[in-house]
């Protein structure tokens, strides 16, 4: 069995808010607890809405921003400070897509330049091959040899991302943490993006962590899915199932929320109440305000992510589990 | 608030104590003052002993130290050359300088403002643009031109104004003209765009739509926002009512802190020096310092950002 | 290929040239206010005047015409006329044009370098280094600049080198302000953080992302800068504390002419209306481009 590319055990990142003029800082667990084992060549989706903190769990992933507890292992070895020589070299392995690609562009450096950047800061290749690798890496992403001496704002959104996409390529990563990389592209726009991604990540074995919160496109994409509420994983297996036949309230919410060409949107279940904010977080189970199953135990103790058998997690008291939870 | 009082009021004396530091060290680096008060000719002895008069020949830090000592205790040191007291001396000349720089700074402030604000509320028009026109002129001739062009047409060439002393009110003419005219330029062209800013804002739009008078939106809505930038300028104006007029009172011979500072600097006079340039770190710090705590007056949003 | 066609060519070529240079005339016609082409080609001559000095110049600035003391202007040998000394002014005013020019580019030049870095290397370490750059600009803030130069120079004795670099201080906390604010809104969000994230060093992210970046916004402060710092000199150099005789520059020109105002005005106007036409000038030219470059600093 091959070892796992990154390890990620029990992250917590707290951010301090404070509300109003004087008030006092309250903390605000973004990421509270989540733990994350990635396979070399592994596509795993995360899921949820705005504030789950899942775009907070991808910079933790890519040591961008440190957590407060818990560790993550890249290739065994744990992840260096920020800033560090280290933690810079290890950039060449990993990298990162963003949701905006206009602003992760410099404006005044022509897409080939910027495309080519990873291999002159990591000294990768020599000079004289650089110029055919950055054509290569443009062509791959589907990017035409003319426009490699146009400057962002000439390129359309989708073509941004293209180039976004084949920098983050160009020093071979082994991982790819993409941070919604198609929300803010055109629909039509969204799929060419997303069959590339998929493509390029079977062809070159790169591990990937596609944060997003629209179901369809993750579906599209990943071999596994996590559903994080709040800070916290509620529920992970493998994409076919966890579509087949979500386990979670949330997820089964999430699920049925998706329109399916020629089927009839039946027992759709839409969420009630405010959406999360993780400013005030209720106690027990932290989705039970909005669950339709909530029982007692939901509002005083808050359930344990466990193994439910098949393979997958979930964290909720009434989905019936195996004996053990799943150690954190 | 308190806090936020509290840093700035910090600020302002670690800002005063590095201007002292500054001076005291640049002075005593720069040369041998015992030289250049008493000619190169003199004894070595006399040398000798006059450094140990003034304690010059002790390390530099013990020197420093004894200085930070006595001003604290309000001796400001003694004139090396007329064995006054320092503060004395410069006490003596700031009423003078204030009889030239407290009137500019009335003109500035009543000529400069209502130019800015009325040539903001006629956009376009012709009197904005001489207004523009003259505010330009006003800050880019540096006043010492304007003083010898002052001079040459109404002393030498209609003789109708005197162009040096302080003997009459009527000396005192050309120096306050000569002092104002960049400022009023400056605040002219400052208030302009202020108010321009101002008036694009929504809720000017609003206050209008919703059928205040005209009058009402100009002054109870737009100057009082516009006010914040021009506060800053007038701050600076304020602070350098004794440091402002060196230029000046040099063409004019005006018997102020300015040239008692160029006078003292060639003369060496450290003690004097040090308590002219500790004199107008004060009067800038404390209009700073009033002008942040203005702020906070005018625009809460600025208090509420910096309080934490 | 033939004669023919080469000099077709040639002759295509040429007329691009010149329909190109027609072109930028006339886009400069449409596109540029009468008071700001009249504010560049001003500046345009200073240059020039700056760069040729020796050969524009008909006499040395120090040679004496004893039998023509204090001629005034329109004098067959001296177009604007001599000083007490029987010195061309004319000769005089063209080398200070020179010196004062270079002061005040230099100057202009080391103050935007010097207050970038400050504000940089705020906006990198933040913390204890950001307090102390805060503390700096206040210092700056509470000593006029005029006369802290005033005592250095006093005391230090007056040399080129020493002045272009205390003017060097001059406006520093401006461009230190403005890189501060612009690479930590940079550093927070976008490209540098994207940078970052590829791996590049500090040095690297600053250097060549971020002041390409900010270097419009730098270049417009410096048009304030630089007629701030003309006149800081020429104030300096009119009490005597800023360029020494032999050499001349546009403040001492005024600051000698003034003993002969009554006798000969001629000495000290010629000067006089080169610094205004000059800060007049890079006024308009710097309002202009503000408002075309960058529409964020007032």
């Amino acid at each position: 069995m091959t070892s796992a590319l990154l390890e990620a055990n029990n992250l917590v990142r707290v951010y301090q808010v404070r509300r109003g003029l004087l008030g006092t800082p309250t903390p605000v667990r973004a990421v509270n607890g989540v733990s994350i084992k990635l396979m070399p060549g592994e596509t795993l989706g995360i899921v949820g809405e705005s504030g789950s903190g899942k775009s907070t769990l991808g910079r933790m992933l890519l040591g961008i921003d440190p957590p407060q507890s818990g560790e993550v292992k890249f290739e065994g070895k744990p992840m260096a400070a920020p800033g560090t020589a280290e933690w810079r070299a290890l950039r060449a392995r990993m990298q990162f897509v963003y949701q905006d690609p206009l602003a992760a562009l410099d404006r005044r450096l022509t897409i080939a330049t910027q495309i080519g950047e990873p291999l002159d800061i990591h000294k990768l290749i020599p000079k004289e091959h650089r110029a055919a690798r950055v054509e290569e890496l443009m062509s791959a992403v589907g990017l035409r040899r003319d426009q490699a001496g146009r400057f962002p704002h000439e390129l359309s959104g989708g073509q941004r991302q293209r180039a976004v996409i084949a920098r983050a390529l160009a020093s071979r990563p082994r991982l790819l943490v993409c941070d919604e990389p198609v929300s803010a592209l055109d629909v039509s726009i969204q799929a060419q993006v997303v069959n590339m991604l998929r493509d390029l990540q079977e062809q070159n074995r790169i591990a990937m962590i596609f944060i997003s919160h629209d179901l369809k496109v993750v579906r599209n994409i990943a071999d596994r899915v996590a559903v994080m509420y709040l800070g916290q994983i509620v529920e992970e297996a493998s994409s076919d199932v966890i579509f087949q036949s979500p386990r979670h309230p949330y997820t089964e919410a999430l699920v049925s929320s998706v329109p399916v060409p020629g089927r009839i949107l039946e027992g759709r279940r839409i969420l009630q109440g405010e959406p999360p904010n993780p400013a005030n977080r209720p106690s027990g189970c932290a989705f039970h305000p909005r669950c339709p199953l909530a029982s007692d135990i939901c509002r005083t103790s808050a359930p344990d992510l466990r193994s439910i058998g098949g393979g997958r997690t979930a964290a909720c008291h009434l989905v019936p589990g195996e004996t053990a939870p799943v150690a954190a | 608030m308190i806090r936020f009082v509290l840093t700035r009021l910090l600020r302002a004396v670690i800002t005063i104590f590095a201007v002292v530091t500054f001076a005291f060290v640049v002075l005593r680096m720069s040369g041998d003052p015992a030289q250049v008060m008493l000619g190169p000719d003199v004894p070595q002895d006399a040398v000798d002993a006059f450094r140990k008069a003034w304690g010059l020949d002790q390390p530099l830090w013990v020197q420093y130290l004894a200085y930070i000592k006595s001003i604290f205790s309000g001796d400001f040191g003694v004139s090396m050359r007329d064995e006054a007291s320092a503060l004395h001396l410069v006490l003596e000349r700031i009423p003078a300088t204030l009889q030239l720089t407290v009137p500019a700074l009335l003109l500035k402030l009543l000529i400069g403002i209502p130019a800015g604000v009325y040539a903001a509320l006629h956009r376009q028009s012709f009197a904005d643009r001489g207004v523009i026109l003259l505010a330009i002129f006003g800050f880019t001739i540096p006043s010492f031109v304007m003083g010898l062009l002052l001079v040459l047409i109404f002393s030498v060439i209609l003789g109708v104004l005197p162009s040096g002393g302080q003997d009459t009110w009527m000396h005192s003419i050309l120096p306050t003209i000569t002092m104002s005219i960049g400022g009023i330029g400056i605040l002219a062209r400052f208030s302009r765009s202020a108010m321009i800013e101002v008036m694009g804002q929504p809720y000017i739009r609003t206050a209008s739509a919703k059928g205040l008078k005209w009058s009402d939106v100009v002054w109870g809505h737009a100057l009082p926002n516009a006010a914040v930038p021009i506060v800053t300028i007038v701050g600076f104006m304020v602070g350098s009512l004794i440091a402002g007029a060196v230029v000046v009172e040099s063409i004019f011979s005006w018997p102020g802190i300015g040239r008692l500072l160029v006078v003292s600097v060639s003369n060496r006079d450290l003690a004097v020096v040090q308590c002219i340039l500790l004199m107008i770190a004060a009067t800038m710090v404390i209009s700073n310092l009033v002008v942040d705590l203005l702020y906070g007056w005018l625009d809460p949003r600025l208090r509420a950002q910096t309080a934490h | 290929m033939t004669s023919a066609d080469m000099a077709q060519k040639q002759s295509a070529q040429t007329q691009s040239a010149r329909s190109g240079v027609l072109g930028l005339i006339s886009y400069l016609r449409r596109h540029v206010p009468f008071s700001v082409g009249l504010g560049i080609f001003w500046l345009a001559a200073m240059v020039l005047v700056a760069c040729f000095a020796d050969a524009l110049r008909p006499y040395g600035i120090t040679a004496m015409d004893l039998t023509n003391r204090l001629a005034s202007p329109g004098n067959a040998k001296h177009w604007l006329g001599t000083d007490e000394l029987g010195r061309d002014v004319l000769s005089r005013l063209i080398q200070s044009i020179r010196v004062s020019l270079v002061i005040a580019f230099g100057a202009t030049i080391l103050s935007a370098v010097f207050g970038t870095a400050l504000g940089f290397a705020a906006a990198k370490f933040r913390g204890a280094v950001e307090h102390l750059v805060l503390v700096l600009a206040d210092f700056q803030a509470a000593l006029p600049f005029l006369i802290m130069s005033l005592a250095v120079l006093a005391f230090f004795g007056s040399s080129m080198v020493l002045l272009v670099c205390l003017m060097g201080f001059y406006g520093w906390e401006r461009y230190a302000r403005i890189a501060r604010g612009l690479a930590i809104s940079a550093s927070a969000q976008g490209y540098a953080a994207a940078v970052v994230q590829l791996g590049a060093t500090p040095a690297r992210v600053y250097l060549r992302h971020i002041l390409p970046n900010v270097a419009s916004t730098l270049i417009v402060s410096m048009t304030l800068t630089f007629p701030e710092i003309i006149l800081m000199e020429s104030g300096l150099s009119f009490l005597g504390l800023g360029v020494q005789p032999p050499e001349t520059s546009l403040g001492n020109m005024v600051g000698f002419g003034r003993e002969y105002l009554t006798r000969a005005p001629w000495i000290m106007l010629a000067p006089a209306l080169v610094i205004m036409l000059t800060t007049l000038s890079i006024s308009l030219v710097g309002d202009w481009l503000r408002d075309k470059l960058d529409p964020t600093v007032r």
